[in-house]
């Protein structure tokens, strides 16, 4: 096998296994998703209103949960060192890696959207929607918080500065990803503006993640 | 284009390496044709294993500067060397067969691959060779210390490279582990290849080359860096 489709697989296998924590992101969405009724309310207008948002901050904090390990175990177990003696370029093992966390945290979130969506009340038509901006824009989170796990790999207990560097970061993403599923509301058509854009910004990312990623950790390789 | 047995010899020119702000080295120079042992010695902190992942392209050198001999000079050496840390770099939950396999598939390829001496060994060989191979299904998070190390030393085999650095590669090992790995190293020499290793254990080579680390160096504090 070349050496990235081996990386990819060994990725995978390695997050579904016991103790790898790829459904632990999904569980997580799926209880603060749940706990959202319980405080506010049995206001089914309410929470219908609110539902896509509540849904893109429950997909937030769940994809921030594993990230924090996505380079430290590699890093700790000296794997990150053989990594780089590959003759494969760092910036593509940030962009496989980061593949194998989305397919197996971020995936899982967008599938159980539909089933959280009914559970606030959403109507069928912003329930896809809000699918489908999940599946356009986890990607985007994932992509940002890849950055993070890099620049807090050599860190010890770096979950909670990861979170603070990935969030603010995250806020384009949420404005447009919230932004195109209450465009429903409006005239027909207006919902395409904000996914575009969403879009974009995923693209611009895969771009851009991969490169300060290995950028970081090439720096935190030497101290 | 490199072919088999075309590395000459690793160089080393005015090396120098300043780590936590504290000099660790300075203008060392060394040589190491293929064939040929190069045996690191120093105190605990010389900068034994600092000079290592300087030769790896881990780590940058403060001054100076590291050349393979018969690869391309603009090439960095990764792909060239294989590097035993005393980091196995194994995982829990994958198998022996799955570890090494993926190493074999990550390493195995490319320039360095061309320019080594030996042939590939298949992932069974290697394990049956290195003691492991009834062993081949167990996640490796069962391993003991001494089998991990050997599991370690098994990418040595799968993914054929000129160079190999090794610092303390038979901690860990038994009796019959550390003669194993003077086996494996006295053939990969025999083919032209080269080692460069830091450890306090004799290595069972004929003949290798020693540098010793950190002997003229000043004692710390009195060389201000920066």
């Amino acid at each position: 096998m070349s050496p990235l489709p081996a990386l990819l697989s060994r990725e995978i296998r390695l997050a579904v296994r016991a103790g790898g924590g790829a459904f632990v992101g999904v569980l997580f969405f799926l209880v603060l998703v749940s706990l959202m009724p319980f405080a506010l309310g049995p206001d089914m207008g309410l929470l219908a209103r609110i539902g896509p948002a509540i849904l893109w901050i429950g997909a937030l904090l769940a994809t921030l949960l594993g990230l924090e390990r996505l380079f430290q175990t590699d890093r700790e177990d000296g794997t990150l060192d053989l990594l780089v003696t590959g003759r494969t370029p760092l910036e593509l093992v940030v962009a496989v890696k980061a593949l194998a966390h989305w397919l197996t945290s971020g995936l899982p979130l967008v599938a159980a959207a539909p089933l959280l969506g009914l559970m606030v009340g959403l109507d069928p038509e912003t329930i896809g929607l809000t699918t489908l901006t999940l599946l356009i824009g986890t990607p985007a989170l994932t992509l940002i918080g890849a950055i993070g796990a890099a620049l807090v790999a050599g860190l010890r207990r770096g979950g909670l500065l990861l979170a603070v560097i990935v969030l603010p970061l995250s806020v384009p993403v949420l404005i447009f990803g919230v932004g195109a599923t209450a465009a429903t509301a409006g005239p027909a058509g207006t919902a395409s503006q904000p996914l575009l854009i969403l879009t974009g910004l995923v693209l611009g990312l895969a771009v851009l993640a991969p490169v300060a990623g290995a950028a970081a950790l090439r720096a935190g390789l030497s101290d | 284009m490199t072919a088999a047995g075309s590395i000459t010899a690793l160089s080393g020119t005015g090396l120098g390496c300043i780590r936590g702000g504290r000099r660790l080295f300075a203008g060392l120079d060394f040589h190491l044709p293929a064939g040929r042992a190069l045996v690191l010695t120093g105190r605990n902190g010389a900068g034994k294993t600092s000079l290592l992942r300087l030769v790896a392209g881990l780590q940058q050198p403060a001054e100076g500067g590291v050349r393979l001999h018969g690869a391309p000079a603009d090439e960095p050496l990764g792909p060239y060397l294989h590097f035993v840390s005393h980091l196995d770099a194994i995982k829990a939950a994958a198998t022996v067969h799955e570890t090494l396999s993926f190493w074999a598939a990550w390493l195995g390829t490319g320039p360095g691959a061309d320019a080594a001496p030996l042939p590939a060994a298949g992932i069974d060989d290697a394990l049956d060779r290195l003691g492991l191979g009834d062993l081949a299904d167990l996640p490796a998070g069962h391993l003991s210390a001494g089998q991990r190390r050997r599991l370690a030393l098994a990418r040595l085999l799968v993914a054929p490279r000129p160079l190999w650095l090794a610092d303390e590669p038979t901690a860990a090992l038994d009796r019959a582990g550390e003669a194993l790995f003077g086996t494996l190293v006295a053939e990969h020499l025999a083919a032209g290849g080269l080692l460069m290793a830091a450890t306090h254990q004799p290595l069972p080579v004929a003949d290798p080359l020693g540098l010793e680390i950190g002997r003229r160096s000043a004692p710390a504090g009195e060389e201000e860096t920066r």
